[in-house]
Parts: structure tokens; C-alpha cells; sequence
């Protein structure tokens, strides 16, 4: 009985490789819509992770050369569509997808896996206007990572020869989309930052859809660009696309053409500038030498110089004064000396009757008036009779 | 005094900053015009620069091959 038994029964290993053969007959061509979780980037290249929804999970692999064409890097949580086969490893007894391709589960996914890698970024610190470096007012050289076939490139170039011919740029060609684009963006970058003498960096492609442009939303760009001691304009797409790169940069340009004219100064302004130097400067020279004929002016007019003139005119105006004073009193006294000299020479008249009544003539005087002639005299009133020596009074 | 080579970019910054410095109202008038020389030699010389000022391309090689293994 138990011989028989052990002879109907099968080993592990014939069980397993009956449910080997059915499950890979039978999903040798499956395709999956589920959550990514516990993904990780083996050293060797693969992929190894598990897709899951509310109640199941499966593990998954993706060798190295098939995930190359997966245009983004898978984050946890993030939705997507893969297609492969399933796949029963004996040994362990488990089973798993071996995957061929993977796909976003719709454009909202990326869109997510965007905002999730942009509020880890930022909550680092990657964003932080602090770290942003200013942008060269007159740039030497600056080293460019883009695709060299590309017409991002070509568009650089021809503003860079337009605006700041004086320029020299190092192109650090690199793939833009694709393949490991995201790495080799990032390596160029570190390149470029050990070559001396680089003042800036550009680092973008053209225009493309979402997926085109993926490369720059990948972390180890972002990384890259926050890490480059050169300060980074970022030049990707058109002007509505925003990139991880946009906001780890120093500077966001809405084009590659853009960041060119961002990066150079206009050569017209700086032959403007150049040429006008003679004018203005003579100008310039003019209001130095008239600001000094002011500044004399002012010294002319200041208030030590003022006053000094002042003091000189106020003295005149006192001496004017003082001879305005002593031509009052010198006429007053004038007019007094002359008052003065007319009694005396009145006076003096008297002194010529003297002289008569010396020589023995009287005069006679009644009512205090000398009598000149006869009629005048009233004979019977008091006289005075004045003679030389003396005065008699008749009554 | 190093005889460093003068770059487009000093040569310029010294112009605009002497062009800042005339324009302020402390300057000695020697001074003012020792500057004023100064710049108009400087603005023949970044001139002829541009005139004769042609864009350089050089592509940096890739020093590692990339390669993701």
C-alpha cells in the first residue's frame, strides 16, 4: 500500500516542473497593472521588485538589457504596466514575472512619480534659493551637456556667435533621452566641473514629449546639477515644460536658446558701451571740471569769505555814518560860530561909536532907543545922555 | 604688478568701474583724468577684441566610455 502509493506519487522536483511547465505554458505572455514597492537596482543592472494591489503581490525581475528601455526609473508607488512571462525558479519554489517591458500606467503616474521625487528633492534642500549660484556677467568659457547632433545645440551655438562671440564652449556631448541618459547626463556633468576655467554650465535638450524628456526629471540629474560647483542653467524643452533639472539648477532658461541668451552678454550693448565711452567721458570729464567751478563759487560765497566782506562793508557803512554825525554837529556848530560872529560883529560896531563919543560927542538915548534926529526927542521925558565915560540920566 | 593676461571680462569691469568712478562726485580731478586716459585706451583695446572675436567650439571627449555595467 504505501509502496504503491509512494510509486503513484511524484518528487518535489516532478510537481515542480509539472507546475513550471503549466504556469509558463500558460502565462508565457502576460500583461500586469500594478503598484511597484521595494524596488531595487542591483549593482549588475537588474531590476528586482514587487508589483502588488490591495491583496496580492508578485515578485518581479527585469534584466539589465531589457530595462535599459525603460525610459524613466521606477520609484515605489508608482502604477505601472508591464508585459513578460511568468517564470517558476524550483529550487526555491516561488515564481515570479521576468519582465520585457514596463510603461507608466498612465501619464498621471509620471506626473506623480514627478511630484514625489520633487517633495524629496525640496524637502533635502536641493531647491533652496540659498544655494543658488549667480550667473557670470561676462562668461569665458562655458561647457554645455546636451545631445552634439542635436538642435538645442545648433541653436546655442548660433545665439553664442550672435550675442558673445568672445565665447568658448566645451561640448560634453551626451545621450538626451533613452538609455541611460540620466546617468550619462550626470557623469558629463562631473566632467565638465573638473576641467578649469569653466564659468558656467548649460545643460538641456529640445523640445519632446513627457517621456523625451524624462532623463531630466531623473534624481541622479538633479543630484548632479545640485552638486556642480560651476553654476548650472538648466534648458529643457519648451518653455511649459518644467524639469527636476529647472528646479535643482541655478537658473531655469525656457529654452536651450534661451539659456544662451541668459548666459551671454549682448555684444551690441558692450560696443555700445565701448564706443560711448569718449562721448560720456568727455561729458562725464565736463561736469567734474564744472562741479570744481562751482565747488569755487560756493567757497567764494561761503560764510568765512562772506563774512569777512561783511566786516569790510559794515565798517564802511560805520565810517559813512560817523561822517554823516560829524557833518550834523560841524554845521551846527557852524551855524552857532555864525550866530556868534554876527553879535560880535555888532559888537564891534558899537565899538565905532565908542570911538566917536571918545572925540567928545554924547549921544542921547530915551525909551532905550538912540535919538538920531530932534522930532524925535520929547523934551520933557526922561534921557539918558551917554558920553564917553559915562551915562547921565535926565528926568 | 603680475603680467597676468588681461581678459575681455577685466578689461571690460575696469571700464565700467571707471566709468562708475567718473561719474562720482569724490574724485580728484588728476585723478579724474589719469582715469579718463585710462579708459579711453581700454575701450580701443576690448573694441578691437570684439572686432576681431570669433566663437570657439571644443568638444570635451569622453574620458570613461559610459557604460551603466
Amino acid at each position: 500500500m504505501v509502496e504503491k502509493e509512494t510509486h503513484n506519487a511524484l518528487t518535489v522536483s516532478e510537481i515542480s516542473s509539472l507546475i513550471k511547465q503549466s504556469l509558463e505554458d500558460e502565462f508565457s505572455n502576460v500583461s500586469v497593472v500594478g503598484e511597484i514597492s521595494n524596488f531595487k537596482a542591483h549593482y549588475s543592472g537588474h531590476w528586482y521588485f514587487t508589483l502588488k494591489d490591495a491583496s496580492a503581490q508578485i515578485n518581479c525581475t527585469m534584466w539589465k538589457g531589457l530595462n535599459s528601455y525603460v525610459f524613466f526609473k521606477p520609484q515605489d508607488g508608482m502604477k505601472v504596466i508591464i508585459s513578460g512571462r511568468v517564470t517558476v525558479y524550483p529550487p526555491r519554489g516561488n515564481y515570479q514575472i521576468d519582465i520585457r517591458s514596463m510603461k507608466p500606467a498612465g501619464e498621471g503616474e509620471l506626473q506623480a512619480a514627478f511630484e514625489r521625487l520633487k517633495k524629496k528633492l525640496a524637502a533635502e534642500g536641493l531647491f533652496d534659493e540659498v544655494y543658488k549660484k549667480p550667473i557670470p556677467e561676462y562668461p569665458n568659457r562655458i561647457g554645455i551637456v546636451t545631445a552634439i547632433n542635436g538642435a538645442a545645440f545648433q541653436d546655442m551655438i548660433s545665439v553664442a556667435k550672435r550675442r558673445y562671440p568672445l565665447l568658448e564652449i566645451i561640448i560634453a556631448s551626451s545621450k538626451v533621452q533613452g538609455e541611460g541618459a540620466a546617468e550619462e547626463i550626470a557623469l558629463r556633468i562631473q566632467e565638465l566641473n573638473k576641467l578649469p576655467g569653466i564659468d558656467l554650465l548649460i545643460v538641456g535638450r529640445g523640445g519632446g514629449s513627457l517621456e523625451d524628456l524624462w532623463a531630466f526629471n531623473e534624481e541622479i540629474v538633479a543630484r548632479a546639477i545640485f552638486n556642480s560647483s560651476v553654476p548650472v542653467i538648466s534648458a529643457v524643452g519648451h518653455e511649459i515644460d518644467f524639469t527636476i533639472s529647472d528646479f535643482a539648477a541655478d537658473l531655469r532658461a525656457p529654452t536651450p536658446s534661451a539659456a544662451m541668451e541668459l548666459a551671454t552678454p549682448d555684444i551690441n550693448e558692450i560696443f555700445a558701451f565701448i564706443n560711448e565711452f569718449p562721448y560720456t567721458f568727455a561729458k562725464n570729464m565736463d561736469d567734474i571740471i564744472n562741479v570744481r567751478f562751482d565747488k569755487l563759487n560756493s567757497i567764494k560765497n561761503s560764510y568765512g569769505f562772506r563774512t569777512t566782506r561783511d566786516l569790510v562793508k559794515n565798517r564802511s557803512q560805520f565810517l559813512d555814518n560817523l561822517f554823516y554825525k560829524f557833518d550834523n554837529t560841524f554845521s551846527k556848530k557852524i551855524l552857532k560860530y555864525r550866530t556868534e560872529a554876527e553879535l560880535l560883529s555888532k559888537h564891534l560896531e558899537s565899538f565905532d561909536t565908542n570911538r566917536i563919543l571918545k572925540k567928545g560927542f554924547a549921544l542921547v538915548k530915551q525909551k532905550d532907543k538912540f535919538i538920531k534926529r530932534a522930532a524925535e526927542l520929547d523934551a520933557s521925558g526922561k534921557m539918558i545922555i551917554k558920553f564917553f565915560d559915562n551915562e547921565i540920566t535926565l528926568n | 604688478m603680475t603680467k597676468k593676461k588681461e581678459t575681455f571680462e577685466d578689461m571690460l569691469k575696469r571700464l565700467e568701474q571707471i566709468s562708475h568712478l567718473l561719474e562720482s562726485e569724490n574724485i580728484g580731478l588728476d585723478e579724474s583724468l589719469k582715469l579718463y586716459e585710462e579708459g579711453i585706451i581700454l575701450s580701443k583695446k576690448c573694441y578691437a577684441k570684439l572686432e576681431e572675436a570669433e566663437l570657439k567650439i571644443t568638444e570635451l571627449k569622453k574620458q570613461n566610455e559610459f557604460n551603466p555595467e
